[in-house]
């Protein structure tokens, strides 16, 4: 059993502008425990986690593969930076916080090069405008504000994340139902040469959240 | 905290900026050092990520010389001592970024950078 991260320095003021750790951030510390040996085996040096929040992501897997890894995380919210960053310092995991969108500024020097990517995105269907605006407003109804199907953040990285993954890469997201999981594991496979499979799925309340995992398909590994 | 092992990770991404847009220059910076476990298989498999030149100067720019302009052919002890110093124990906590080519500025607040455009900056 890895223990959850301690966020006991984060107070109930944090919350107000950066996301609680919920049921779909303990699904995904979940199936990042399930697949403990597998990430281990990799001998990961970069992960990557999109969106961050209260940090409580990136402190767990830095607590399964410990000090060999670089940790990045990036989120638009720049007190979910700042959570983080102090998260990181309570675990003792060194992490990287960095205010920005998705992976933006790391793409140029990141092409292929990150072993674990990590995104519980904003995935809750709004109207179109509610999503945007949050986006733009960068505050805490970015953390859920999904737009139309509740893709229309995640959707923005899926068309960039294969360039981030490297050759034994994976990425891990979160998706509810309402997101149509099968429509998103058959683009990413068409499009992107990315096979799927679900790790887990629970229902918490009206949610029925799952975690997938992205890898390359072997056959189309370049050479 | 902006160590320079993220600092050589970070290019300018507004739209349109795609060549010499990397590395960004400090300017203005206040630094702290902090001391972090020596983990020589972490530094030698991180190597081949590296853009090698980038780093010497940036380390430079925050007045560290310790690193050969080269990488050196032997990895010994003390040269992955001195890179160890230099991409994880140098904090960089308030400061700018300039990119050399569009001149945005990033900027680094409590240690975390500034990455974000304004809407009509991004690509
Ligand atoms: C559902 S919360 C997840 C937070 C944390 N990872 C967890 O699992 O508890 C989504 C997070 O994504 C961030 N976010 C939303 N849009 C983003 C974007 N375009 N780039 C980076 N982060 C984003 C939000 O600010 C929020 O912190
Ligand atoms: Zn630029």
């Amino acid at each position: 059993m890895i223990p959850t991260p301690d966020l006991s320095h984060l107070t109930a003021k944090d919350y107000d502008t950066v996301y609680e750790p919920a049921e779909d951030t303990f699904l995904l510390l979940d199936a990042l425990e399930a697949d403990e040996q597998q990430l281990k085996s990799l001998h990961p040096t970069i992960s990557l986690e999109i969106g961050s929040g209260s940090g409580c992501v990136t402190s767990f897997i830095g607590k399964i593969l410990g000090p060999s890894v670089l940790y990045l995380c990036t989120d638009i919210n720049p007190h979910a930076c700042r959570c983080t960053l102090s998260t990181g310092a309570q675990n003792d995991v060194a992490l990287d916080a960095i205010n920005g969108s998705f992976a933006n500024p790391l793409s140029a020097r990141l092409k292929h090069a990150v072993d674990i990517v990590l995104f519980n995105p904003p995935y809750v269907p709004t109207v179109p405008y509610e999503a945007s605006a949050a986006q733009g407003a960068r505050g805490i109804e970015g953390a859920w504000a999904g737009g139309l199907d509740g893709m229309s953040v995640t959707d923005v990285f899926l068309e960039c994340v294969e360039e981030l993954i490297s050759d034994r890469g994976r990425f891990y997201l979160v998706a509810v139902a309402e997101n149509n999981i099968p429509e998103i594991r058959e683009r990413m496979r068409t499009r992107h040469g990315l096979q799927s499979e679900i790790v887990l799925s629970r229902r918490a309340g009206r949610e029925r959240l799952s975690v997938l995992k992205f890898v390359r398909d072997p056959s189309m590994v370049r050479t | 905290m902006v160590r320079l092992i993220t600092h050589n990770l970070l290019a300018c991404h507004v739209k349109g900026c795609t060549s010499n847009n990397f590395p960004l220059q400090f300017r203005d910076v206040q630094i702290e050092l902090r001391e972090a476990e020596f983990n020589p298989d972490f530094l030698r498999g991180f190597m081949p990520k590296l853009e090698w030149k980038a780093l010497v100067d940036a380390s430079r720019q925050l007045g560290d010389t310790s690193l050969p302009p080269e990488v050196p052919e032997m990895l010994d002890d003390d040269f992955l001592k001195n890179l160890h110093h230099v991409l994880l124990e140098i904090h960089v906590e308030e400061g700018v970024m300039t990119c050399p080519n569009c001149r945005h500025e990033y900027p680094i607040l409590n240690g975390i950078p500034n990455m974000l455009l304004a809407e009509h900056e991004i690509g």
